[in-house]
């Protein structure tokens, strides 16, 4: 790529650098994403690399926030006859690179999704005396029963925070080929020609 | 002759130099260099290779944030575009619609936004063919007179009659699958490929239509379902959006700059930003001035002829920003056309579910990617159309299926509640049976929608930008309104559920000017020097060895998209060019 644009705001070296540092920093949790996005330092860019995926800011998530998104994506999404968990695609590290993003979008995901992972710690730890990670599958599962049930305290208090990470997990979980599996997509491979809808589909929709 | 690396290298003169490199600069670079000119072309992106940055066959998991959009990268992560509704350092000016203040054009939701305007700008080689949506359109003997047929905007100074023959070898070089049909203002191709078959959803959707009287037919798309030299035929999968590496999909960077470098007779320059059309003391266009980015020197290239199909508003800035003392208000506009006549495409769109497309066996319905099946615009919905207060015509394509899921995966109509093994049973229940109707319109002229130079503001380039103006007409807003009812009638017939209400009334829905990347007029041709920027045969009024190539000279925005038309037109322009140097009638600047 012969470089199309003026001189980057800052060189890649430093970039990284600074990358470099705010990941390792504990710092980078309690950061003001907004002065941060405004910097305009870690953005995909116009004209990235599509062969590859490099995500180039750093994540913000605090590993015991990590271990409530895992923890409650298995909920969301637990291995079964469809397929795995949403934790064995890797829908933990998604959730924290989405809400990581220095975007519009996924910064208002972030001011949800935060308190409101606080919000079910401290739920489950004043139900069951432990955080909600800790809890074992019945107890977590129970909470998660509770914030879908109409009228329940717990829903008035958690269902648009769990409303919201519940399509991110399942948007990060399709979107992968064992999630493809799951839902039945099987596009996404090479033929010689487009066959068109089986006989089995027509009778299907009503067409036969 | 080929891809020049410096401009350094580049020949002491052309006879002529192309500005833009998409379909309008690709198609005029190809006709000019089989015809024997030395051409040089210069696009302002840089140089791009769909054979090895095409992301061919990576999943969303492959991706940033699952591919999603973000201001970034506006259409998906995927999106073949450089560029986009901004392009860093380089603004335009639009006007906020609440405010009635002037601001820069940026990312937005276009059709709840407060700009009056946005602007697609690809800034790479092949320009937006790399992506475009690949609908094939011919422009109809009634689309060449809208005002003979019904009173209103303005006739063309050319007829299908004229052109035909020019989209018959724009046809045969672009490859466009599609049917022979009979419909008088929907000319049939001698050259259409086989058409893919349809999808469930979409004969779902036909059968519906019948009953309303509105026929649905095979697309047209350019799409190669045949090989043809150099290129493959499509294999039916991963989304052409993207760009194609075997150039299936057609775009200028497989399909026709390849070919014109294969002559000979070919250089390119990218990175290479065009800043005005140089004249000699005769008023005869004598080279171009350009700024190359990489080094930031300003350069002038001599040539015999300047051919500009940067797209319509881009190519516009250029003749605005040509300003001498012979043509002070800009090259091309001593009629005070020039800016003038901007129009884009309407486009309204409803979304429902279909209960026959649930639970469905599985199967692959990846196919072009585009759609397979539409509707023109068919003469049951141009009587009710016309009782509405709406003139002009729309198509109709028919979205939705079993694509390759994203972020925005619905979980269907209980979705609110669900999490567990229930979930993904939901999900797969309801999965490919969401579908979109879209409708893409004509939108008659008018005098409150053009482009000017900012008074004030100037690219990183020291170039003056653009600012917009525009209003739509209420025939515009009605058609949206015609095409949300025809549309919820058209789901409901195919047995659907209208997910959301269609409007009543659409002037609170209509999108942003430009947000449809359909921009055409700017620089209308027109039968007299008064009327307009350019001949019949697109070359300026007040200097013709200047031509434009783009959809700037189109005197009315039919409901047919403008790429075809483009390079049908830039072949006939630049063939005539081409004879008038050759016999003398266009003389060579001094």
């Amino acid at each position: 790529m012969d470089g199309s644009t003026a001189p980057l705001p800052l060189s890649l070296s430093r970039r990284d650098a600074l990358r470099r540092i705010l990941t390792a920093s504990a710092l980078a949790a309690s950061l003001d994403i907004t002065a941060f996005a405004a910097e305009d330092i870690a953005r995909i860019g116009e004209d990235p690399n599509l062969l590859v995926k490099d995500i180039p800011w750093p994540r913000l998530l605090t590993p015991e926030e990590k271990r409530i998104v895992t923890a409650l994506g298995d909920v969301i999404i637990p291995a079964d006859e469809y397929g795995p968990a949403a934790s064995a695609v890797g829908v933990p590290d998604f959730i924290d690179e989405w809400v990581s993003a220095p975007y519009p979008e996924q910064q208002k995901d972030l001011s949800a999704i935060r308190p409101g992972l606080a919000w079910i710690d401290s739920e489950a730890k004043q139900r069951f005396g432990k955080g909600y990670a800790d809890c074992d599958l019945a107890q977590q599962t129970a909470l998660v029963t509770d914030i879908v049930t109409d009228g329940s305290p717990a829903r008035k208090a958690g269902y648009s925070f769990f409303k919201l990470l519940r399509d991110r997990v399942a948007g990060g979980y399709f979107s992968t080929p064992e999630g493809w599996k799951a839902i039945g997509y099987t596009g996404n491979v090479p033929s010689m020609e487009f066959t068109g809808p089986s006989p089995e589909v027509l009778q299907h929709v009503g067409l036969a | 002759m080929a891809f020049l690396q410096t401009s350094k290298t580049r020949a002491a003169r052309y006879d002529v130099v192309v500005v833009g490199s998409g379909a309008a600069g690709g198609m005029a670079a190809l006709t000019l260099a089989k015809a024997g000119a030395k051409v040089l072309m210069l696009e302002a992106g840089r140089k791009y290779d769909p054979v090895t940055e095409t992301p061919m066959f990576q999943t969303n998991a492959d991706a940033p944030l699952r591919g999603a959009n973000t201001p970034d990268k506006p259409y998906g992560f995927y999106d073949a575009t450089i560029g986009g509704w901004t392009v860093k350092g380089e603004p335009y000016t639009v006007k906020n619609k609440t405010s009635g203040t002037w601001q820069d054009g940026t990312f937005a939701k276009r059709d709840a936004t407060d700009q009056n305007f946005m602007w697609w700008r690809a800034r790479m080689l092949g320009g937006r063919t790399n992506h475009w949506g690949r609908v094939s359109l011919r422009m109809g003997p009634d689309d060449f007179k809208p005002r003979s047929t019904d009173g209103l905007g303005f006739d063309w100074p050319i007829s299908y009659e004229e052109i035909a023959p020019y989209y018959d070898r724009t046809d045969q070089i672009v490859g466009i699958f599609g049917s022979k049909e009979g419909i008088r203002n929907d000319p049939d191709s001698d050259f259409f490929l086989p058409p893919p078959k349809p999808r469930a959803y979409e004969l779902l959707f036909q059968r519906g239509a019948k009953k309303l009287g509105i026929p649905v037919i095979p697309s047209r798309i350019a799409v190669l379902t045949k090989p043809m030299p150099g290129r493959a035929p499509c294999f039916y999968a991963t989304p052409c959006s993207r760009g194609c590496a075997i150039g299936a999909a057609f775009q200028s960077t497989t399909s026709l700059i390849p070919y014109a470098l294969e002559t000979g007779n070919l250089d390119v320059i990218t990175n290479a930003m065009v800043r005005e059309v140089t004249l000699d003391a005769r008023g005869r266009a004598n080279g171009v001035h350009f700024i190359d980015k990489l080094t930031g020197q300003e350069e002038h290239v001599p040539a015999r002829a300047v051919v500009l199909g940067a797209s319509a508003c881009e190519t516009g800035r250029i003749l605005l920003n040509s300003r001498s003392n012979r043509f002070p208000q800009g090259l091309g506009n001593s009629s005070g056309h020039l800016g003038r006549w901007l129009t884009d495409s309407t486009a309204g769109d409803l979304s429902g579910q279909i209960p026959a497309l649930e639970n469905m066996p599985l199967h692959n319905e990846d196919g072009v990617s585009f759609q397979h099946l539409y509707a023109p615009w068919s003469e049951a919905q141009a009587k009710s159309a016309k009782a509405m207060g709406s003139p002009r015509g729309y198509y109709t394509s028919f979205g939705g299926g079993r694509k390759m899921p994203g972020m925005s995966v619905s979980l269907g109509p209980n979705g609110g509640n669900l999490f567990g093994t229930k979930l993904k049973e939901e999900a797969r229940r309801y999965y490919g049976s969401f579908v979109n109707v879209s409708g893409r319109g004509e939108m008659v002229p008018n005098e409150h929608c053009y482009a000017e130079l900012d008074p004030e503001k100037k690219d990183r380039f020291g170039i003056p930008v653009l600012r917009f103006h525009w209003k739509w007409n209420d025939y515009e807003v009605r058609q949206v309104e015609h095409m949300h009812q025809t549309f919820a009638e058209m789901i409901e017939a195919a047995g659907g559920k209208v997910t959301k209400a269609p409007v009543k009334d659409a002037s609170g829905i209509m999108t942003a000017g430009g947000s449809v990347n359909h921009e055409m007029g700017v620089t209308r041709m027109s039968a007299k020097p008064e009327d307009g920027v350019t001949n019949p045969y697109s070359q300026l009024w007040d200097c013709p060895n200047v031509v434009v190539a783009d959809a700037g000279v189109f005197v009315s925005s039919p409901y047919k998209n403008p790429t075809l038309t483009i390079m049908a037109l830039a072949i006939r322009a630049c063939e005539k060019l081409q004879a008038g140097m050759n016999d003398g009638s266009i003389p060579a600047p001094a």
